[in-house]
């Protein structure tokens, strides 16, 4: 539950950091932390104006894509703290909870029948498809590594400072920002500020969406950013409580030790989070967005990369070699 | 500088070895059309020449054709004329079989007087995309045979499995003028790319003619395209002062070019961040953003006006390059040829930045050469072609420019041209404020008398590439008919054929690349 609760929490932030950063990097002020959420809001309080060439699965796909997001949520571990509905092998149900998100998704922008949201569709889609091997190598690793098949066990097995976790760490690492950054169309493969149709990947299957439609799929991709932020954090908040226990405990109770660790752990959960955004700002401001053709060529690499990983832990757990 | 013409007549050609220039009409030989023909092809046939314009004026009850050819290395233009009875409309064998470039006015010609050219390929209207009657029509008093009217245009088609269209326009996202674009696409590729212009008619040359006032015609000319007031406004006190006899002084002279340069600088300079913005590069948007601002607000201290509207006229100026002017115009361009050299070299030495730019949207000299590219776009393909050096006009003719060009012809080397070309343009400006004396005290002249049955046509290299205007007076001296001619004119085919077998995600990179003018061409 704290991990949902927190990736909410850092969802206010999220989006106003990047922004900010990309201002800063660009030698403007930019627009206040909460700018994003604003705007959102004010889309809350308008309605929806709908095409007449669209049907039913247009109007039910951002109210899809957001419950699934929300569902997402539910599984997000936090050391310490079971999550709402985690079991053996939940990450197979959080990746396809947000493929059946981005399912309706793309069938509802297929539904308005403009070229251009078709196209921006099935740019999707494909981005998807060559995503998901990569997730799944990664955490058939992990599960590897650690013994475990829920993202609760995992992450709590998987000790960051271990003997050689530290390389799969980095490598888990750098796989969660790259997919995060692919899931929600951000840079490299996608460029959310660009006003021109014919290279927009996300954007354009959002055009015909307008008013609390729209503020759903922007929540829902707000919210989407965190529960990857959120993963990616678990990396870095110590696991167990041993070392306050060898320095806070000798004086205090056993809750209140539990309580310092919660509170400690929340703490690097927001600062992994501000750091993410801060990070994904930076990148965006200094580098050209890929090639379109390029892009599948560099989501594969995404999945070998894992696949390295993989054989690694493979051969370090003596699985493959006794 | 602006004495007689040189006339120079061999074998029925008037050849001209100045810009602008003016010639009587009776001293125009008017050709037969096969004769007219013969010559075209003879003078077409050299890679180095180029059609200026071909365009028809009605003149009594016949329409008089007039094509001006320009020889890029031989330094001269070249005008050709024939003349057809206006009624019946005439029938004439197309040039554009023989000459691509030519495909262009032809069309105009129809859509604007009626005469069909048999063989042409491609018929299309060039601005009427309504065609319920045509809006050009309306500017010449003609009415079209019903025949003619393509309602509704059938745009190009390509069958089969995978293929399928995108239409993109009239009205774009952003800050892009009004243009259709419609993609025939095999997946992401595009196959083919058929551009409808003309959604911002405005009746530009008819205007010309009406407005009698020659304030009211600067005003116009430099309305023409936003972008490009300098130097459409160049092109147009030229040919007003050639056409008046009247001679701008030294330093007149050298302030339009100055004017003209800070136009070209601060163009580029900002299509540079435009071509960082479509990349998502947001360190070069931001930075070539900001030094655009320098630039155009230093055009503003000096005439009030950030696109420089208001400076250039008739015979004198309102706004003489005073030296105070004339020291911050120099310690400007010398911080944003600092900042400039800096994040050029950024930009193109950014693998990222690199990997969108090289090899995209290629043209290569052959084509822009068939097509009759002018100014940056065939620069940039490796043809050279610039009115600065080829046909020099106000201080150009004392100033010895040696025009940049890039064989590559891909996205880079138009960003590329662009670095260069911001370069030479500070050269120009600095060498030109030392070399000039500023003690410009000329006001405009507005009143003309001018010279009764004349053509005159100037040309201006504007940032681009070649603006031409042209003006036929009557019997009483006063302006019958004006022709206007944006570089845009040519260049958007160079545009159609780039996209060819590129990515449909590229197609605004390459647009952009070219910069070219919607209301340049739509008149």
């Amino acid at each position: 539950m704290t991990g949902a609760l927190l990736a909410i929490v850092s969802a206010i932030f999220f989006p106003g950091i990047i922004l900010r950063v990309k201002s800063i990097a660009g030698g403007r002020k930019g627009p206040g932390i909460l700018q994003p959420w604003k705007n959102i809001f004010l889309l809350f309080r308008k309605s929806s104006v709908f095409s007449t060439t669209t049907s039913f699965v247009f109007r039910l796909a951002p109210a899809v894509y957001f419950a699934t997001i929300c569902c997402a949520l539910m599984l997000l571990p936090f050391p310490g703290i079971p999550s709402v509905m985690g079991f053996e092998g939940d990450f197979i149900l959080f990746a396809y909870l947000l493929a059946l998100g981005k399912l309706l998704f793309i069938l509802g922008a297929m539904d308005t029948g403009s070229s251009f949201e078709g196209m921006g569709a099935n740019r999707e889609a494909l981005y998807s498809m060559l995503t998901e091997p990569a997730f799944f190598i990664l955490f058939g690793t992990l599960a590897l590594l650690s013994g475990h098949l829920s993202m609760q066990d995992i992450f709590s097995h998987f000790q960051f400072a271990g003997e050689f976790s530290l390389i799969t760490g980095a490598i888990a690492i750098y796989l969660l920002v790259q997919i995060a950054m692919i899931e929600n169309s951000r840079m490299p493969v996608d460029d959310p500020k660009t006003h021109l149709e014919l290279t927009m990947v996300h954007e354009v299957m959002i055009l015909d969406y307008s008013g609390v439609d729209l503020a759903l799929i922007q929540t829902g991709t707000n919210l989407k950013f965190v529960l990857y932020g959120g993963l990616i954090a678990n990396f870095f908040m110590p696991v167990n409580t041993y070392w306050l226990s060898a320095t806070a405990a000798v004086h205090s109770s056993p809750f209140t030790v539990q309580m310092l660790a919660v509170l400690v752990n929340a703490l690097i959960f927001l600062v992994v989070q501000a750091v993410f955004s801060a990070a994904i700002g930076l990148m965006e401001s200094f580098r050209a967005r890929k090639k379109l053709a390029k892009n599948p060529q560099f989501i594969v690499t995404l999945s070998s990369i894992a696949l390295i990983g993989f054989i690694l832990v493979l051969l370090l757990t003596r699985n493959l070699i006794r | 500088m602006f004495t007689l013409p040189e006339l120079i007549f061999a074998t029925s050609l008037t050849m001209f070895k100045v810009n602008p220039f003016i010639v009587p009409l009776d001293d125009i030989p008017v050709l037969d059309y096969p004769e007219f023909r013969d010559k075209v092809n003879d003078l077409m046939a050299d890679e180095g020449c180029h059609c200026v314009t071909y365009h028809a004026v009605p003149l009594g009850a016949a329409l008089r054709f007039f094509c001006c050819i320009a020889s890029d290395h031989e330094k001269k233009l070249i005008l050709l004329s024939h003349e057809q009875k206006a009624s019946p409309l005439p029938v004439l064998d197309s040039l554009t079989l023989s000459h691509i470039s030519f495909h262009m006015f032809e069309r105009e010609i129809r859509e604007q007087y009626g005469v069909e050219f048999t063989g042409h390929p491609w018929m299309k209207p060039v601005r009427s995309h309504n065609l319920d009657g045509g809006c050009i029509m309306q500017d010449t008093g003609m009415s079209p045979p019903s025949s003619r009217i393509l309602h509704p245009y059938s745009f190009y088609s390509i069958e089969g499995e995978g293929v399928h269209e995108v239409g993109v326009g009239p009205i774009h996202a952003g800050i892009i003028e009004p243009g259709y674009f419609r993609f025939s696409c095999n997946g992401e590729k595009v196959l083919h790319l058929e551009i409808q212009l003309g959604f911002q008619h405005r009746g530009i040359e008819k205007l010309f003619v009406e407005k009698q006032s020659g304030i009211q015609r600067a005003i116009l000319a430099e309305s023409i395209a936003g972008d490009t007031a300098v130097g459409h406004s160049v092109a147009h006190a030229q040919l007003m002062e050639t056409l008046s006899g009247i001679t701008p002084s030294p330093a007149l002279q050298c302030e339009r070019i100055i004017a003209l340069e800070l136009e070209r600088i601060a163009v580029h300079i900002g299509d540079s961040a435009a071509l960082c913005t479509d990349i998502a590069y947001q360190f070069g948007q931001v930075v070539n953003e900001a030094l655009r601002t320098i630039v155009i607000n230093t055009t503003q201290s000096w005439c009030g006006n950030r696109f420089g509207k208001g400076l250039v006229r008739t015979g004198g100026s309102h706004y003489p390059l005073i030296e105070g002017i004339a020291g911050m115009l120099l310690s400007n361009l010398k911080e944003v040829e600092e900042r400039y050299a800096l994040i050029t070299h950024e930009m193109f030495t950014n693998p990222s930045v690199l990997s969108r730019f090289e090899g995209i949207g290629k043209v290569s000299a052959h084509q822009a050469g068939m097509i009759g590219a002018v100014g940056m776009a065939s620069r940039s393909s490796g043809v050279k072609r610039d009115i600065r050096w080829s046909h020099p006009f106000q201080a150009f003719s004392k100033y010895s420019y040696e025009p940049v060009t890039l064989h590559q012809g891909d996205v880079w080397a138009r960003a590329m041209l662009r670095k260069l070309e911001v370069e030479k343009s500070m050269q120009i400006i600095r060498d030109l404020l030392g070399g000039c004396e500023f003690e410009n005290r000329h006001v405009p002249v507005y009143d003309f008398s001018l010279p009764a049955s004349s053509f005159i046509l100037s040309l201006a290299e504007g940032w681009r590439g070649e603006i031409m205007q042209s003006a036929v007076t009557g019997e009483k001296g006063n302006i019958i008919h004006y022709k206007v001619k944006d570089p845009s004119f040519h260049n958007w085919m160079a545009l159609a054929v780039a996209v060819r077998n590129q990515e449909i995600s590229d197609f605004p990179l390459c647009n952009k690349s070219y910069n070219l003018s919607y209301c340049g061409f739509d008149l």
